[in-house]
């Protein structure tokens, strides 16, 4: 059992995985989408090699309108 | 660069620059926001209305999808938009690189020119909205560090203009008043003295008034002190009408950087005359004293 938080909510995990296996599981564009672990931007070309570990903090951003 | 002259009133002043801040050349000098509109469509009217060709835009957590189903992405043509992204929101510089940086990654795969540059935004005190100046310096130095280019949002403090600009701003951009307040241009004489020591033996550095305008006058206020440019957002998208607000907005910022570059007359205390002297069928002699 893997536990990190994605956006301040825990969230566990049976397996690990990848960024982009995790971000497969989310119904948005991953072209929409920025990634953080650990507050390090995962970019996007790292996103099938970087593996999600125990404790791991996720953040998983948009953009949204604004001044 | 100079560009064309045009007969039509949609395009530049003939004979004017268009505003470059950093890498990216502007052909409007109104930069707007995308947020606090009723509905999507009616901020793509807005923003197509404006003529601006740069919109801001913030980071947030993922929630693509707002209540009515619709993503700001889909309603933004970004051929034809470049992004601005902002780091409003954060209280510390930790927070603002970190934004900064999520941001860029985003544009970076949307392919959008924006990607090299942020709105830099360190709030200190969450009701005025004002900005934290020792936290926006710090985050503006590592970010230009980092390779960003970085117009800076701050207040009308010249001596914190001066140390944005020397931390590496790319601009500076000094509110007229504090954000969504619609107040104006509360401080001229600290916004004409950011102008003059920003712009000493530098005249191209761009000064862009960000934040406080309530109405087209506003706008037309800050190009006629000299501004290059102007960013706003809630006066358009929380205006009765926003469509016909962007479009007036539009207007004042062709019109007020118009009257800058022509340069307006110098104010005396008493009138003078537009209409000649002579000829005057008049029994008064011209230019006799009142008591006369």
């Amino acid at each position: 059992m893997i536990r990190i938080t994605v956006n301040g909510r825990n969230v566990e995990l049976n397996e690990s995985m990848t960024v982009e296996q995790m971000l497969d599981r989310v119904e948005v564009p991953p072209n929409y989408l920025a990634v953080e672990v650990n507050a390090e931007v995962v970019p996007r070309e790292e996103y099938t090699a970087h593996v999600i570990q125990n404790g791991d903090q996720i953040e998983l951003v948009t953009l949204v309108g604004g001044g | 660069m100079t560009t064309t002259a045009d007969s039509s009133i949609d395009n530049a002043p003939s004979e004017d620059t268009p505003l470059v801040v950093g890498g990216h050349t502007l052909q409007s000098r109104m930069i707007v926001g995308t947020g606090r509109y009723d509905t999507m469509t009616q901020m793509r009217d807005s923003l197509n209305e404006s003529g601006a060709d740069c919109v801001t835009v913030a980071v947030r957590r993922e929630r693509l999808y707002d209540r009515s189903g619709q993503n700001i992405l889909d309603f933004i043509d970004l051929d034809r938009y470049t992004l601005l992204p902002n780091t409003a929101g954060c209280y510390n510089a930790i927070d603002a690189v970190r934004a900064a940086r999520l941001g860029r990654e985003i544009l970076k795969t949307l392919g959008n020119p924006g990607a090299d540059w942020v709105k830099l935004e360190v709030l200190g005190d969450s009701k005025t909205l004002l900005p934290d100046p020792v936290q926006t310096v710090e985050a503006c130095r590592e970010l230009a560090a980092d390779g960003f280019q970085v117009l800076c949002y701050t207040s009308d403090c010249p001596v914190t203009a001066k140390r944005l600009k020397e931390a590496g701003a790319a601009s500076v951009m000094p509110a007229g008043s504090p954000i969504g307040s619609g107040q104006g241009l509360l401080n001229k004489n600290n916004l004409r003295i950011i102008l003059d020591y920003l712009k000493e033996g530098d005249p191209d550095y761009p000064v862009i008034i960000d934040a406080g305008v309530g109405t087209a006058s506003d706008v037309s206020e800050a190009f006629e002190l000299g501004a290059d440019g102007v960013l706003l957002n809630t006066a358009i998208a929380h205006a009765r009408d926003p469509v016909r607000m962007a479009r007036a907005m539009k207007y004042a910022t062709l019109a007020g950087r118009d009257a800058f570059l022509a340069g307006r007359i110098p104010k005396r205390l008493y009138g003078t005359a537009s209409s000649p002297a002579e000829g005057m069928i008049s029994t008064r002699p011209y230019g006799a004293s009142n008591a006369e």
